[in-house]
């Protein structure tokens, strides 16, 4: 329906979902990497991109962020498109993305988040360092603020990378691979931090690759195998036979446990 | 006879020729860090090279005009042309074609140089061409710096300074987490714009000063020993701009001090001293990081 004025449209952008994906494919080159996704992520949700490696999750995730062109398609946040709402929609890279050896401590990191709502220029420091600090101590990580990054876990980097984009306070969180080699602790930290975002009303849309864990974790699944295999509550996503079409005779391999890979921890 | 062949320390124009070249160091040094941050610091070189076909192509310019071809009003305009054909090059290499970064680098540096050097010859045996005007340019020679070198070189310390201390959080940003910057709306194409003017101007100045060929180690060198020396962004860059300063006007003075010697070749050897000195100090502490 059209024509209802700004506020039915107001209303109405409350009630989209917080991510409508339409016909979204991306080519690089020659080669097709995800071609015609359609779905869509509940409100208050935690989601699951899942799918085998090179089934194009990142591809995706990129590509509903702006970050990657699209071919063809559309990718609303609450009915917006993601440059009309950038500041509504937090993205948590691969831990992989940024070089950690930069000159940078933990706080300044999560820091980053925070000028998204306090400006900057840095009129507002205090204001910011403040809800960086806040959002790190949720995550167990206060003490490390002044720590240089280099010199953190894994796992604590990957905490600060979260803490970076609850800093933004954002109502769509859009994560690649939070859990990918975090040492058990640290992964414990951010599930329940996942949790409670959901608690408060937020949604949060994330790559991951352990399909025994995401029963337990995720409310809402997209099952990727270059295309939109099934999307929808995670009990019916994660079918038999569902997963035998995303997967093939790979299935055997489901099982790789999240505490493998546990990172050096810095002293 | 160059200036270069005699001592000019006793010169009264000596403390002017330091100052200048301080402040290119200071300059070069701050943006520097944007380049090794990023694992670029190999555009610095092959930026650095481009400006030689400018250079070339204006000193053939200046010929046909019936002058030199060793007017600096040309020569700087062609340098400029010359470093962001670099930068676009690179640029498009790499966007365009999908070359890996140190390709796209390597392959600017060799095609734009040697274009620079077949132009060169050119210019040598165009009547009335001076080799003497150009050489100078690829190791420098700070001895012949004048007043309004070092009034270009003050504008580019301040435009340096500005843009970070208004953009401070932003270039870090920029160069921590290109993406997360572009997500959360930063203006990247123009911030990373910006960045490119001043390292084109600072190498602009520098291939009079050090000259093209080494004025990557001006960019370069001060980053990576201020790396070793802090943790922090803020101090790197501040300590990066000190370095720079240091090694350059050191490098100037030993340059006016020992006759028959090029700036370019002393600041760099200064530079690489003060890098040496970084490593040491780093190594003293016993820090726990690692240096990938």
């Amino acid at each position: 329906m059209t024509g209802g004025g700004d506020r039915s449209a107001r209303a109405d952008a409350a009630q989209r979902p917080a991510l409508e994906v339409l016909d979204l494919s991306v080519r690089y080159g020659a080669r097709q990497a995800i071609a015609g996704c359609t779905f869509h992520v509940p409100r208050g949700s935690i989601a699951g991109i899942l799918g085998p490696n090179g089934s194009g999750k990142t591809t995706l995730l990129k590509a509903c962020l702006g970050l990657l062109p699209a071919e063809s398609g559309s990718a609303l946040f609450g009915g917006q498109a993601i440059s009309s709402c950038r500041r509504d929609v937090a993205y948590m890279p691969q831990r992989e993305s940024v070089d950690w050896d930069f000159p940078i401590s933990a706080l300044d990191v999560v820091s980053m988040g925070a000028h998204v709502r306090t400006g900057w220029l840095g009129l507002r420091a205090r204001a910011a360092r403040r809800i960086a600090l806040h959002e790190m101590s949720k995550l167990g990580i206060a003490e490390l603020a002044s720590r240089p990054v280099g010199a953190l876990s894994g796992g604590q980097q990957q905490r600060v990378f979260l803490a970076r984009a609850l800093a933004q306070g954002a109502s769509t969180y859009v994560m690649d691979e939070p859990l990918a080699s975090v040492d058990a602790a640290s992964a414990q930290v951010v599930i329940d931090a996942l949790r409670e975002m959901r608690h408060a009303g937020r949604t949060v849309i994330m790559v991951h690759h352990d399909l025994e864990m995401a029963r337990g974790l995720f409310d809402w699944g997209v099952l990727l195998a270059g295309r939109v295999v099934s999307a929808g509550p995670i009990g019916d996503v994660m079918s038999e036979s569902n997963l035998r079409a995303a997967y093939g005779g790979r299935l055997v391999m489901v099982g790789a446990s999240t505490a493998a890979g546990a990172e050096h921890v810095g002293s | 006879m160059s200036e270069a062949d005699a001592a000019w320390i006793g010169d009264p124009h000596a403390l002017r020729v330091i100052a200048t070249t301080a402040l290119l160091g200071a300059s070069s040094g701050a943006i520097g860090t944007m380049l090794t941050l990023r694992s670029r610091a190999l555009v610095g070189d092959a930026v650095g090279h481009s400006t030689l076909p400018g250079l070339a192509g204006a000193s053939l310019a200046g010929i046909a005009l019936g002058g030199t071809g060793r007017e600096l009003w040309l020569l700087m305009p062609g340098a400029t042309v010359g470093a962001c054909m670099g930068i676009a090059c690179v640029h498009a290499l790499q966007r365009v074609l999908r070359m890996s970064a140190d390709a796209a680098m390597a392959v600017t540096l060799g095609t734009l140089f040697g274009l620079g050097v077949a132009l060169l010859s050119v210019v040598q045996q165009a009547p009335g061409g001076h080799q003497a005007g150009l050489d100078g340019l690829l190791v420098g020679r700070a001895a012949t710096l004048v007043t309004s070198d070092l009034l270009a070189c003050a504008a580019l310390a301040a435009m340096t300074l500005a843009l970070f201390a208004i953009c401070g959080r932003d270039l870090r940003a920029l160069a921590f987490d290109e993406p997360f910057a572009r997500m959360v709306g930063r203006p990247v194409p123009a911030l990373s714009a910006l960045v490119s003017a001043v390292v084109v101007c600072a190498i602009v100045a520098g291939t009079h000063a050090v000259g093209l060929v080494l004025v990557v180690a001006l960019l370069v060198m001060p980053a990576t020993a201020a790396r070793m020396l802090s943790d922090r962004y803020t101090t790197v860059v501040a300590a990066s701009a000190a370095l720079g300063a240091l090694g350059a006007a050191a490098g100037t003075v030993a340059s006016a001090t020992l006759p028959g010697l090029a700036t370019g070749p002393l600041i760099v050897i200064a530079c690489a001293g003060i890098l040496a000195v970084s490593v040491a100090v780093r190594h003293s502490r016993g820090t726990r990081r690692s240096v990938s």
